[in-house]
């Protein structure tokens, strides 16, 4: 007779109780999430600043706005053109209700996500029912066109959404509560980041309840759901609503961050970075779209200060990363983390290092003919000569462009060798590890 | 949900389906007894599986009638027939790949044990499910894979899984398509066991194409041809029925003659 | 009478613009279950392609060679980024070819800037096509070409003339568009190569056990399809704007014409692109407002005249409409116009 332990065992149980349960506490889970909060609260003390700081209370905002995004795709697999909607809405609801605030209507600033929170719902209630009718691509094409709609909206409701200045608030308003007023962003960091923890925790919980799993259940096999008692269309819809729920909240903790909303929060573009850093975060596993929000923070406000071409790198890096790994970066710490765990990391750790090596000469090269072409683009009238990485360039000389092309070609040439290599040794430790693994269930 | 006293499992009337211009199904009445064991047989492209779509809602029939206990159950959702009590196997294992051995099975008993779609109740905390879905583990032989991903199982493995999902909800009356399809001789005898222990009290109908796990599954055998069921009797008076040895064996016959007459 | 005639015109030429480009990506989606997210990034590429050649050869050749060069591009990507997301499944496919937008709207602003060019049509399609002269007196006429100044104009103050022109480069769209639908139904119908593609649409399995190279054929397919978006870009470019925002704005729109049309459904692409393009162009038009409208029904109020909502005119709304029509057929009818597959 079988048991549920905590960690498995063989051994008998009493013949009365049906199934002994031996649940210890979880210390895995009281780690991790503990540590997930320490992180939280540490941070804008390592990273101080004004710039930290408002990063940090970007990347508490972008993980909500992930996660959420990601109940529809990694969970429900229902990919989505249009999540910005929810979450701009929210913010747009929550901008209005600072404003109530300020007239004097009673409710705590602190509570203001939730007001976006509540738009999310009422929104996925409303468009919803329109949306999840279908799945698959029809899905994404229709949360493609309502996501246009809404934004094109935008521009013709300005009662609603303040035209093209948009609309904006006050978030020191109402009553101080023990005298914080929100005011410094610090306040507002670390009541952003009791709502990160407390979404995430709540995300989290969804993932393990039974409409969750059905939702995964939809994900892999929608037709199979339907005979086993369960209407698809209704177990997307209420987990669409659930996501609203979740970005409306990260709508209203914009607001409070930022305090105001324009059009933009409801654009493709916000759209598409959703989208695009979940997937680069990977949708696969809980976790991902932290990582993705946190690149997506780091992206948006270092990275293009770094180079024009910002854009450029990500899309292309997005692509490579749908063809070679579509899990995402998540997939690849946690493959290599069973790697490690079988003891076969010091194998690949040195192909790791030349992958990284020759793929790095060959960025350096597209990077140098990148760099050159906007400056071709935007100051040659003045100056033909750039500084790259300490090289001066000259970006109308044959030599430059010749060098350039020269070192991505021979960074090329090398990556793909060792990436070969690379694929056939990561294949046969992935069959060693397989049968390891069937060694040990036969046990 | 009433039952009428004299009612079928399930009951088929003057059933019709075209595809387009084709017609598969031409006019097929069955009645089939609560409890009773059906092996549906019949050459190929005469309208198993076609049969087995209608009846548990994949598509809906051009004209006639299915009653499942007494109630008309076509054109209804396939959810809608599941909450009924009906449960369908695929031929093709149909499973939650990347779900666990164990969360496939409890998937499939969610529903009927009321959890709907209940998001404020941990899967962990319902104790009903688990243990039921252990139970179901055991009885299709799968314990030892417990966590282990159903895209990851053997091709025998799915299949059983495919029969745990599909009894999961206890429903009383089973379809199975071709359930030991690609399966050895050795894995089909432990197969059919398999089968038997799990959907006893149940009704059960089966397409199957191995005439040795009709014989040894089957009450009755229900003989589809062309979209029409021309014999529905026990397995001695099957196979002893003209119409189904000419159906089954009229080309062979035909040829024999003509080989005969040429010589 | 001659504006609901231009309109008209006008609104058939831009629906066949759409249909050009709507029937590339319905013919890639019916063969390869891809919904192809970089077509209208392929339509913006053949557009400052075909600039770039007509700056240094001429429009006619860029109209041939423009094609080609995006047809290559877009049979390169099959062969060497979407090939390899097949085996994960549809949404990586998709994901795959929203990333080569991203992409080549990057390229494109990174080579010819962030501004619109001056890509002009050739002087043989500058000026109308014909002009419609409406004369009070004389009453309708058409005239080939421009009108001239002094028909335009009455001597006699109380003779009111109307000249409407009809721009040649909507005719030379609607020419070009008629001209590659004939193309694309001779060639699926009547050629082999259109018979395996036939085949290969809902059978590629059984076309590839056949012997023909199925693979192949999905690259010849994409790669016709992306020329065809990029013969829309090079009309389009030169009758419209060309711009890097060009993807955007048409490329939703395309996408609202499969659903509504239905998806995997050419004949449901092409009445939902005419039904776009007309109700568009038409709509751009008109100066109603809702208020207006309530006030003609002899609804009115203080309050209704200051919501700017109601204030809108058609003409604003107009950008919104495909969308609405949109969440309207998906209410009333799923499945789309024409629509069989589900998507």
């Amino acid at each position: 007779m079988n048991q549920t332990l905590h960690p498995k065992t063989a051994a008998p149980a009493p013949a009365s109780a049906k199934y002994y349960e031996f649940k210890p506490y979880n210390v895995g889970r009281v780690v991790v999430w503990g540590g997930f909060a320490l992180v939280l609260i540490l941070a804008p003390l390592i990273f101080s600043g004004g710039l930290a700081h408002s990063m940090l209370s970007q990347m508490g905002i972008a993980i909500v706005a992930c996660l959420s995004y990601n109940i529809l795709l990694g969970q429900g697999g229902m990919l989505s053109f249009g999540h910005s909607v929810y979450t701009g809405l929210g913010a747009f609801v929550a901008v209005h209700g600072l404003n109530r605030i300020a007239g004097g209507m009673p409710i705590p600033v602190s509570l203001i996500p939730l007001v976006g929170g509540l738009a999310g719902v009422f929104f996925a209630v409303l468009l919803g029912f329109v949306t999840t009718r279908k799945s698959g691509t029809t899905f994404a094409m229709i949360t493609l066109g309502i996501g246009e709609l809404v934004h094109s909206m935008a521009l013709m409701i300005p009662e609603f959404f303040g035209g093209e200045a948009g609309v904006s608030a006050n978030r020191v308003v109402g009553q101080s509560v023990m005298g914080i007023t929100f005011g410094p962003q610090i306040q507002v960091y670390y009541l952003l980041a009791i709502y990160a923890f407390i979404c995430t925790a709540a995300m989290y919980a969804f993932t393990r309840t039974p409409l969750g799993r059905m939702l995964n259940a939809v994900r892999d096999n929608a037709e199979r759901v339907e005979f086993i008692g369960y209407n698809t269309e209704r177990v997307r819809y209420i987990s669409f609503i659930i996501a609203g729920f979740f970005a409306g909240i990260a709508g209203g903790m914009y607001a409070l961050n930022f305090e105001i909303a324009t059009a933009e929060v409801v654009g493709a573009g916000q759209s598409g970075a959703y989208l695009l850093f979940t997937f680069l975060g990977g949708a696969t596993f809980f976790f991902g779209p932290i990582i993705g929000a946190i690149l997506m923070v780091v992206a948006f406000v270092l990275l293009s200060e770094f180079t024009k071409a910002w854009l450029l790198y990500l899309g292309l890096i997005f692509t490579f990363m749908v063809m070679y790994a579509p899990g995402g970066i998540a997939s690849l710490i946690m493959m290599n983390l069973r790697v490690a765990k079988f003891g076969k990391l010091r194998l690949v750790w040195t192909s790791y290092l030349a992958l990284a090596g020759t793929a790095l000469i060959m960025l350096i090269g597209a990077a140098a003919m990148i760099e050159m072409v906007y400056h071709l683009q935007l100051a040659t009238a003045t100056e033909p000569t750039l500084k790259f990485l300490g090289v001066t360039l000259n970006a109308t000389s044959l030599d430059s462009w010749f060098g350039a092309a020269l070192v991505t070609l021979v960074g090329l040439g090398m990556f793909e060798a060792t990436r070969r290599q690379f694929a056939r040794q990561w294949g046969e430790i992935q069959a060693e590890i397989e049968k390891e693994i069937r060694r040990r269930e036969a046990l | 949900m009433t039952t009428s006293r004299n009612s079928y499992a399930i009951e088929l009337k003057d059933l019709r389906k075209s595809f387009g211009k084709t017609e598969i199904i031409r006019g097929a009445n069955l009645a089939v007894a609560p409890g009773e064991r059906v092996a549906i047989i019949g050459p190929n492209g005469a309208g198993k599986s076609t049969l087995f779509n209608l009846i548990s809602g994949r598509f809906g029939p051009t004209s006639g009638e299915i009653l499942l206990n007494g109630h008309r159950i076509d054109g209804k959702k396939p959810f809608e027939i599941n909450r009924k009590g009906l449960a369908r196997s695929f031929q093709i294992s149909n499973i939650f790949g990347r779900l666990s051995v164990f969360e496939n099975l409890r998937c499939g008993l969610l529903w009927s044990l009321g959890y709907r779609y209940a998001f404020w109740k941990f899967l962990a905390d319902l104790r009903d499910a688990n243990d039921r879905a252990e139970e179901l583990m055991q009885m299709i032989k799968l314990e030892s894979k417990h966590d282990t991903l159903a895209m990851n199982l053997t091709y025998a493995e799915q299949r059983a899984l495919e029969i745990g999902i599909t009894i999961a909800g206890g429903a009383n009356v089973v379809l199975l398509d071709e359930p030991t399809a690609g399966m050895s001789k050795s894995e089909t005898k432990r197969f059919i066991d398999l089968i038997r222990d799990v959907t006893v009290g149940k009704t059960l109908l089966t397409v199957e194409h191995d005439m040795g796990v009709v014989f040894g599954l089957a009450d009755k055998i229900a003989v589809l041809v062309y979209g029409e069921v021309i014999a529905f009797d026990v397995p001695e008076a099957v196979r002893a029925n003209p119409r189904v040895q000419e159906a089954y064996l009229g080309s062979v016959l035909a040829e024999q003659q003509a080989a005969d007459a040429a010589v | 009478m001659e504006f609901f005639t231009i309109s008209m015109l006008n609104g058939l030429s831009y629906g066949l613009l759409l249909f050009m480009l709507s029937s590339g990506l319905t013919l890639i989606f019916s063969m390869m279950g891809v919904l192809n997210f970089a077509h209208a990034s392929f339509y913006m590429v053949g557009a400052y392609v075909a600039y770039s050649i007509a700056r240094i050869v001429g429009f006619w050749p860029g109209l041939i060679l423009a094609p080609l060069v995006v047809g290559a591009l877009g049979a390169l990507f099959e062969r060497f980024c979407l090939r390899r997301t097949h085996k994960f499944g549809h949404v990586p496919e998709l994901l795959i070819t929203f990333g080569l937008s991203y992409v080549l709207v990057e390229l494109v602003q990174l080579i010819w800037g962030r501004t619109a060019v001056e890509f002009a049509p050739p002087v043989a399609l500058q000026g109308p096509a014909f002009t419609l002269v409406n004369s009070s007196v004389d009453g309708l006429s058409v005239v080939w070409g421009a009108a001239s100044p002094a028909m335009c104009q009455a001597a006699d103050a109380a003779v009111r003339i109307v000249c409407s022109p009809f721009p040649a480069t909507r005719g030379f769209m609607m020419f070009v568009a008629l001209l590659m639908l004939l193309g694309l139904w001779l060639m699926l119908t009547r050629t082999r190569i259109g018979l395996v593609i036939q085949s290969a649409l809902t059978h590629p399995e059984m076309v590839e056990s056949l012997g023909h190279n199925v693979p192949r054929v999905f690259m010849l397919v994409f790669g016709a399809g992306s020329g065809l978006a990029g013969l829309a870009g090079v009309i389009g470019g030169s009758t419209f704007v060309t711009e890097p925002a060009m993807a955007a704005t048409v490329g939703s729109i395309i996408f609202v014409v499969v659903v509504v049309g239905g998806m995997g459904s050419l004949a449901g692409a092409f009445l939902a692109s005419i039904l776009i393009g007309v109700m568009q162009t038409f709509s751009i038009a008109v100066d109603q407002s809702l208020l207006g409208l309530l006030g003609k029904l002899g609804v009115s109020g203080a309050g209704l005249a200051s919501s700017s909502f109601l204030n809108l005119t058609l003409s604003q709304v107009a950008p919104i409409l495909p969308y609405l029509l949109l969440v309207l057929i998906l209410i009333f009818r799923p499945k789309g116009l024409l629509g069989t597959r589900e998507g």
